[in-house]
């Protein structure tokens, strides 16, 4: 048998979901409930490769300067937070956040032998892999794997998305991916597709793969667009498709649906050329529905209970090109947003700009520890037996 | 019950080719998998036509770089405009070969050089060396596979890709190496991190000039003694592929990659070991490999058939076969390459494609049970692949917002119609279901019945076949 029992102990809340499952699945259904206070995460991700040094800037740094007489951010124009340190001008609302202790800024984030091709690398970053071996399931998809045997749908991790990214593809269970709630719910909606579902009985273990896969959806599908509707959010966001996005995870944090981590991407950052004013639109887009999404999290008493993490493939070199842009980096600073942050402001020291290797910074945390953190810590999870091994842990969540 | 006689044939060509073509449906029934087989391999027998799409412009400038003599001195603007053509070229190229897959008597052939193309991954966005490793991969497919691996190795697309190019005597890279044994040989387990720093130093040297062309640099080659799984010379890199070749398990993990792409997932280890043992004694024959499994009993076994994850795509291929049909804008294919997950020329890394389960996820699943549908009513559609930014180059998106895209596709179907004529009214549904799904259980006939348009018999066909690839069965082959 493909399944184990003790997978479907807890099937179907819904009585509509009933009617969809498979005969097969059907024996097993029972309710559960989301407990109140649920921690969630949500991972923002950077495509393209964010130039952190422009991002988080190390505003006494003549080395900074002097490689970038026309790309570095003058000190002026920086958002100072620290005595070297300033934020990129869009990013005003990041500067709130920082004053009010709600934002931690990690440094140097990176990982031993870099690979500057941005799919190689996200490739790395989202299987949470060394970068010589490769590794077909996500570290999300695996913290599903480890964390919900149980469980009956596949919205404990969803991605804002019409296409699901390798980070939330696990060995046995996998993420779901949707644009949005009610266009989910109208293409699974085919009458079709729930009647030989429903008439499914036990096949071969690839057939069954597949039914419970549709079975998940077309039950997920309604599940989420109910989610959806219970709690409309009121707060008003920018009309920008990350607004857009930041909204349907918020309307969906504050409904009971059990989702844990919520992904959704940005991009693309890959400012080879005329970088600031593709930067700046971008870190407007993100400054802004981020503000709108604290602010109707602040203000349904749920920033206790979320928190962003931001991350990009790599960062980019020190120095700037000859096109006003910079080319493929390697380490790069992360944002952490939320009302549980244990640690604020600066995490770590500033990348050393006078240590570097071929004009590239030499990581100093490697991002590894920074998911078994956010694992354990936030989400309680085996850390250990998600990443494969044991990494060393922060305390800034 | 025994498994009919056309049920074997079409779990042959979903196999050994890319699915039955709307033309064979009357043959199906009666001729034997023996002669089936025999056909693909002399359809498949002769040399290939080199695929090649790259434009003209594109030759000029290519010309103008050697005229140049070094890359370097190309301006950022230049670089740029050769890396634009590489991509859209690279597109031709994708859809020319897609259409030999679906055309081509030659089944066999390109089923073999879609395996291999997801065996040597390569992920390099420059058309001249991506047409000239597709053209090794499809020239050795069934031939010899140490010539195969020999010209895949000396290919400038996987030395690029690869870092052999940087691999010098003073600064020996791995990569090249370790891929070599890691992936397209002998698997992890066989070889020691010593055998994979030798090894690198044997490759030292090989490259490729401004041509393309492969290319010794003896003064980047280390001409000191390497001991290499248990061998002590001064070996180059010829005389390590050789050393590769010498290993049993090489004929291994070759073989069981095969199995599991061609027969099952699911490994049989007895029946790899004499399949490998016979593939070793060979002399690495790949067409006598594949004479082996595709004559075999076994290979036509209730458990194999009908239960392997089609890729996406062997599944567009499959639908494209059965409804013939033309597409007004065929670069929608590429759009559903990259929703679904195999962008052909763009593997995920030098590993290839998982394949099996990992093609299926909850929208990538919709999606699929959509696509018929959406090609036979060119409708209108909202969806929108992630970007790739090796392919992007710091453009930026044009518009972030999903619009909907529109199919225009012209459908055959007199000729689907045509296909069914000698089937009778009564059996017809029942037919159909066999036709098109490869699994044990199929639809329910009275579900399926409240779906299908029964206003002609044009109609009845029409919509059965659609209904039909509509299903997770239709996933399976």
């Amino acid at each position: 048998m493909l399944f184990k029992r003790k997978e479907f102990l807890q099937i179907g809340s819904l009585a509509s979901a009933s009617l969809m499952m498979p005969k097969f699945l059907k024996a097993f259904e029972k309710t559960t409930l989301v407990p109140p206070g649920n921690k969630v995460m949500v991972v923002l991700q950077f495509s393209g490769g964010n130039d952190g040094l422009n991002t988080v800037i190390p505003i006494r740094n003549d080395i900074y300067y002097k490689s970038r007489p026309k790309l570095g951010i003058k000190k002026d124009q920086a958002l100072q937070i620290t005595d070297e340190a300033g934020l990129n001008p869009a990013l005003t609302f990041f500067k709130e956040l920082f004053d009010g202790g709600s934002l931690g800024i990690m440094n140097n984030v990176g990982y031993p032998n870099p690979d500057r091709s941005h799919f190689r690398s996200m490739d790395i970053w989202q299987s949470a892999s060394d970068s010589n071996e490769y590794v077909t399931t996500g570290w999300l998809g695996r913290y599903l794997d480890a964390q919900c045997s149980g469980c009956d749908k596949p919205t404990q991790a969803l991605e804002i998305d019409d296409v699901l990214s390798l980070a939330l593809k696990g060995e046995n269970l996998k993420g779901l991916a949707l644009r949005d709630p009610k266009k989910l719910y109208s293409t699974s909606n085919e009458r079709y597709f729930k009647e030989i579902n429903a008439a499914h009985d036990h096949g071969e273990a690839a057939a069954d793969y597949l039914y419970k896969t549709l079975s998940e959806t077309l039950s997920s599908a309604d599940y989420i667009y109910e989610q959806s509707k219970r709690h409309p959010s009121s707060q008003s966001y920018p009309a920008t498709q990350l607004g857009k996005n930041l909204k349907t995870i918020c309307s969906l944090i504050l409904s009971d649906i059990n989702t844990k981590v919520y992904y959704v991407s940005l991009g693309s950052f890959d400012t080879h050329v005329n970088q600031e004013n593709q930067q700046k639109r971008l870190f407007t887009e993100l400054n802004d529905a981020i503000s709108a999404f604290v602010k109707d999290l602040k203000s349904n008493n749920r920033f206790e209970d979320v928190a962003i993490m931001t991350f990009s493939e790599f960062g980019r070199r020190v120095a700037q090109n000859a096109s006003g842009g910079t080319d493929h980096g390697t380490a790069n600073n992360m944002f952490f947003i939320g009302g549980g942050l244990k640690q604020k402001g600066l995490l770590n020291p500033m990348s050393d700009l006078s240590d570097l290797n071929e004009g590239d910074l030499k990581y100093t945390v490697d991002f590894k520890s920074v998911y078994a953190t956010l694992l354990h810590n936030w989400l309680g999870a085996d850390d250990e037996k998600i990443l494969g091994k044991k990494q060393e842990r922060m305390n800034f969540i | 019950m025994p498994l009919s006689n056309q049920l074997k044939n079409q779990h042959l060509l979903w196999r050994a080719a890319f699915g039955p073509m709307i033309e064979n449906v009357n043959q199906l029934p009666d001729v034997s998998q023996k002669e089936m087989y025999k056909i693909l391999l002399k359809t498949s027998s002769e040399k290939p036509f080199a695929l090649n799409v790259a434009a003209n412009s594109y030759d000029g400038l290519i010309k103008g770089i050697q005229d140049l003599g070094r890359m370097q001195k190309l301006t950022q603007e230049q670089k740029k405009q050769l890396r634009k053509q590489s991509v859209d070229d690279i597109k031709n190229l994708n859809l020319a070969w897609l259409n030999e897959m679906i055309n081509s008597e030659a089944q066999l052939r390109e089923k073999m050089s879609l395996f291999w193309h997801g065996h040597f991954a390569c992920r390099v966005v420059n058309i001249f060396f991506q047409q000239q490793l597709l053209t090794v991969i499809r020239e050795n497919a069934l031939g010899n596979f140490g010539d195969l691996l020999r010209q895949v190795s000396k290919s400038p697309a996987m030395l690029s890709f690869l870092n052999n190019q940087q691999n010098r005597k003073q600064h020996p890279n791995e990569n090249f190496a370790r891929e070599v044994m890691e992936l397209f040989t002998m698997g992890r387990g066989n070889y020691t991190e010593e055998d994979v720093k030798e090894g690198a130093r044997s490759f030292t040297g090989w490259g490729f000039n401004l041509k393309g062309e492969f290319i010794q640099r003896p003064f980047q080659h280390d001409n000191g003694n390497k001991t290499f799984l248990g061998k002590t010379g001064n070996f180059d890199g010829d005389d390590v592929i050789d050393i590769i070749l010498e290993q049993k398990a090489t004929a291994k993990f070759i073989t069981q990659k095969i199995y599991k792409f061609f027969v099952n997932d699911q490994v049989d280890h007895h029946k790899i070991e004499s399949l490998a043992e016979g593939f070793y004694q060979s002399n690495y024959d790949l067409q006598k490999l594949m004479n082996e499994i595709f004559l075999s009993n076994w290979f036509y076994d209730e458990k194999n058939i009908g239960i392997r994850i089609k890729s996406p795509v062997e599944l567009m291929v499959g639908v494209r076969r059965l409804i013939p049909m033309e597409l007004e804008r065929p670069e929608a294919q590429l759009l559903f390459q990259r929703v679904l997950g195999q962008v052909l020329f763009y593997p995920p890394n030098v590993a290839g494609w998982p394949g099996g389960k990992n093609w299926i996820d909850s929208s990538a699943l919709m999606f699929r049970m959509r696509l018929p549908q959406l090609l036979t009513n060119s409708e209108e559609f909202l969806i929108a692949p992630k970007d790739d930014d090796d392919v992007m180059m710091g453009k930026e998106g044009v518009d972030k917002m999903v619009k909907p895209n529109q199919l225009n596709v012209n459908v055959d179907w007199a000729s689907v119609v045509n296909g069914f004529n000698k089937i009778n009214r009564e059996n017809l549904q029942q037919r159909m279901n066999d036709i098109v799904l490869q699994t044990k259980n199929s639809i329910n006939p009275n579900i399926l019945k409240r779906y299908l348009d029964n206003t002609s018999r044009e109609s009845f066909i029409k919509s059965s076949v659609v209904e039909l690839m509509s299903t997770p069965e239709y996933q399976l082959c």
